[in-house]
Formats: structure tokens, sequence, C-alpha cells
């Protein structure tokens, strides 16, 4: 039902944990459906420098947070936030029709870490 | 790799003994039980005395048998023929909150054709109480179906006591005992039902083949249509290796019901025990009405589908009743019945026991679900008393 690449992020996930410093936090989902993203991320001079990733969920949702942390790592913000649900599923090699809607939602886990990074540094400013 | 099946629930092997008993009828007795010449003869015979021997494992008379494709048929012609022999009567029927979708959704496809449903709610162990169904009776009631044991929590409900219920009020009574059968006494008489439904592939039988007892009298109409089979309550070219494949496998689980209990109690016990010493495991179900060989547990702060793949990775096969293994974006009706809050349900997780379980199986999942749960747990951003 899973592709191997799915499998292997399930089973070696990258990027778990938190960043005690992150200045941008962001989580989605709700225990109803069973799914919770959380994602941290540090942001230096635009560019997400690290990131990091806690998950309740299913192994659609685990894998699925573990890539949107390799690819977004390094990348600036802008091009960062340009990252779908559906390019992540694609850089797993796909996921279950079912799983499509109510496992995919690290993109926007990470938008809501980088809106948070912004709100922040507004208000810092 | 070591490889342990616990999911005896969802299905379990065909034993050696029905095998051998199905291949004659896989191979040179291959005539339609329905002709009239000798290939088709000897294996109406066949069929017939499979019927007897389904019927004496159940202490019914064989014409009470009728073999159906397996558990869900069994149940919906219990439950949609009882609604359609008996709509002129009323167009009441009940039904508790933990059935399997077999019987609930035929109750809601004839909810949906202006029959009333009553669903009985459970308790926190999944019991339904007698009171609640005494109550629910009505003039119009005609059907109350209500299963002997859960297959997910393996509850187990004192079926005589609310056959006798219904029947005081002149109602008929269904019950599912497609869990029960061979793993405690099932008894057709002693229950005192007048349906009762049972399916091949979960005592060691094949798939694709059940049987519902109706008991003497109990009128149904058809809810298929072509031919004479079984009296016309199923019809179709009976699926011959496969009935007498049930009742081979039958007869063996009803004979075999005691040591089978006596085997899997003290490992389920031990399962139970084992589990739930782990910080922040739970028992779902009923601590001593439940089947011998179901354990049920929840997990909190990790998700069920995540506990699978880890477990599978480990050779070890069980299942859950979190949203994504129920089919649906919801977990498991029953566990939410039950009165769990969804993060229990999702980290539900099942385990049952079989034949050929050993205790080196039981210490084997007990060795390996600690480090699962502590990866899991430490990848969850839920922490600990999170309500939501």
């Amino acid at each position: 039902m899973y592709t191997e690449k799915v499998m292997d992020h399930f089973q070696n996930p990258r990027n778990v944990g938190e960043i005690e410093d992150a200045n941008g936090v962001g989580e989605v989902g709700n225990m109803k459906c069973g799914d919770i993203m959380k994602l941290y991320i540090k942001v230096e001079g635009d560019v997400i420098q690290d990131i990091k990733f806690q998950t309740f969920g299913c192994g659609a949702a685990i894998a699925t947070s573990s890539m949107i942390t390799e690819l977004v790592k390094g990348l600036p913000l802008d091009q960062a936030v340009e990252v779908s649900n559906r390019q992540v599923a694609e850089a797993l090699g796909g996921l279950p029709p079912v799983k499509m809607h109510c496992s995919n939602l690290a993109a926007d886990a990470l938008k809501a870490a980088i809106e948070d990074y912004k709100k922040r540094n507004e208000q810092a400013n | 790799m070591r490889r342990v099946y616990l999911d005896h629930s969802a299905t379990t092997p065909v034993r050696k003994e029905v095998y051998q008993a199905m291949i004659p009828y896989l191979t040179e007795k291959f005539g339609n039980p329905s002709s009239v010449h000798w290939f088709g003869r000897e294996i109406r015979k066949d069929v017939d005395e499979a019927r007897e021997r389904v019927a004496n494992a159940l202490n019914a008379e064989s014409k009470e048998i009728y073999f159906t494709s397996g558990g869900t048929e069994a149940d919906n012609i219990a439950i949609l023929g009882t609604a359609y022999a008996l709509q002129d009567k009323g167009k009441h029927l009940i039904t508790s909150a933990i059935e399997h979708h077999a019987s609930l959704d035929a109750c809601k496809a004839l909810e949906k054709q202006g029959f009333e449903i009553t669903v009985l709610p459970v308790d926190e162990h999944g019991m339904v109480n007698p009171a609640d169904l005494e109550a629910a009776l009505r003039e119009d009631t005609i059907l109350v179906t209500i299963m002997h044991a859960n297959n997910e929590v393996g509850t187990v409900q004192p079926i005589q006591e609310m056959a006798s219920i219904a029947h005081q009020h002149g109602v008929r009574f269904h019950v599912d005992a497609v869990q029960s059968v061979g793993s405690l006494p099932v008894d057709v008489q002693d229950f005192g039902v007048d349906l009762l439904s049972i399916s091949g592939h979960k005592i060691y039988g094949p798939k694709g083949v059940g049987a519902l007892y109706v008991a003497k009298g109990t009128k149904l109409a058809n809810i298929s249509h072509g031919g004479a089979q079984e009296r016309n309550l199923r019809p179709g070219t009976e699926n011959v290796p496969g009935i007498i494949g049930l009742a081979t496998a039958l007869e063996l689980a009803v004979k075999e019901q005691q040591e089978t209990y006596q085997h899997l109690v003290p490992l389920r016990d031990k399962l139970i025990q084992g589990l739930t010493a782990f910080p922040d495991v739970t028992l779902n179900g009923h601590p001593e009405h439940r089947l011998p060989g179901n354990v049920n547990v929840s997990i909190s702060r990790v998700e069920g589908e995540a506990l699978i793949l880890s477990l599978d990775m480990a050779g070890i096969a069980v299942s859950s009743g979190s949203a994504c293994t129920s089919g649906s974006l919801d977990p498991s009706h029953v566990l939410m019945a039950m009165g769990l809050d969804h993060q229990t349900a999702h980290g539900s997780l099942r385990l049952t026991l079989g034949k050929s379980t050993t205790e080196e199986d039981i210490d084997y999942v007990l060795s390996v679900v600690p480090g699962i749960i502590e990866r899991l747990r430490k990848m969850s951003p839920v922490k600990k008393n999170r309500e939501d």
C-alpha cells in the first residue's frame, strides 16, 4: 500500500524532534482525524537553516513530515512556501488515494511555520 | 525474520483436515448438486450431510441450516429477510452501537427504506444493558439483532438474557456469532435465538462460505433471486467445496472449543498484563466477559497505523481501530461508542490469538513493543494529558 520511499521515511525519519531556539513553529491537523504535525524552523537571512518535525499520525503522516524537511532545508523562504502537499506526495513516489487528503498536510504545516516566523519578525521590528 | 500472526479475528488459515476434506470437491467431485444425474446426485448427498453436521454442531436441525457466502450475507439475509417478511407487522428494528458493519449497514439500508432503527448504547466495556433493550421494545418491533462477541474488543454479550427479553415481547432475535463460535459455547437451543450467523474463515475454514441458522417457523423473505437452492432463500449454485470445508471446520472447532479456550486464555492474559504494564497503555473491552483470544489496548500519544507498520516490520501482524485502518476518516465506531476519546481510539491496537499462538510469540511481542512505543512517542507532538 505504501511505496518503498514512504516506508523508508517512516522507518528512518529525517529531522525528527524540536528546535529549541526555533523562530517559526507551525502545527496543523487535529486529533479527530488522527493526524497532528508540528514543524519547527530556524530561519536566518530568509533561508531555512534548520527544520525539525514532530508528528502524531499514520505512516503517510510521518513520511510526508520527514520528506518536507528534506525538500526545504536550505531553501529561501519564498521558494519553500511554494512547496505543495502534492509535491511532497510525489517526492515520496505517491501516496494511497485515501491518504492524499487526510495525512498529506506537511506543506500546510510548513506554511504555518513560515507565517509564524513572519509574524514574529514583524513584531520584533 | 520471526513471523507472528496475531490477527485471527481478521481471518485464520485453513486447517489441514479441512483442506483435505475439500480437495475432492475441487477436483473429481465437481457435479452440480441440482443436477439429476449421478455426478450431481452424489454431491447433493454430501451437501445434505454437511448441513446435518453443521446442524449438529450448533444443536439445530438440518432443515434449519442455510449455507451462505459468509457471515456478511448471513447477517443480511437475517436482517433484511426479516424486515421484508414482517413489514406488515411493524417497521422497527433494534440493534447495538458496536455491531459489525454487516449488521449496522444492513440496518442503515433499511432506515433509508422507511424502517426505524433503535441503536442501543454500550457501556465503557462495550456491554449492552438488557434493561435498555427491554425499554426499547415496541409494539411494532420486528427484530432485535445483537452480536454475541465483538470482533474488535472481544466483549461478550448476555445473549440468552436478551433473547428471552425479546421473546417475552414476541420479537424475533438474531445473533451474529461469527467471532464466538469455536471460542465459546454456541448452542442455538441454549441461546434461545431465532437466527444465528456464522462464517467459515474465522474457524480455520475457507473464505466465501458461512451459514445462517433459521429456527423452524421463522419466516424470511429472500433478498436475492435466481434459483431454488437453499430452499429459495439463497439462490445460486452451492459453493460445494466451501460448504464441505465449513462443515469440517465447524465440527472440529466445536469439538475442540474447550481446549481452544484453555489454550488461549492464559496467553491472552499474559499479553494483556504485559502490555498494560507499559506506561499509558490501557485495556479496551471487558476485563472478564471477553473472547479468549482477544486483546485490545490503546497506547496513548501514538497512532494505530504507525504501530501496525512498526510491528509489521518486526514480523508481527496485528490490526487497529484507528481511522487509517477503518477505511474512513473516523476511528472505530466500536471504540467511540464505548466513550473513548479520539486520541485513545486512534491509538488502539488489536491482537487476536489463535491455535498456533505460543508463549514464545507473546514473549516476542512484549519484547518488541516497548521500543516501538518509545520511538513513536518520541516523534509525537502530543504530550501527556493533552485532551482533544
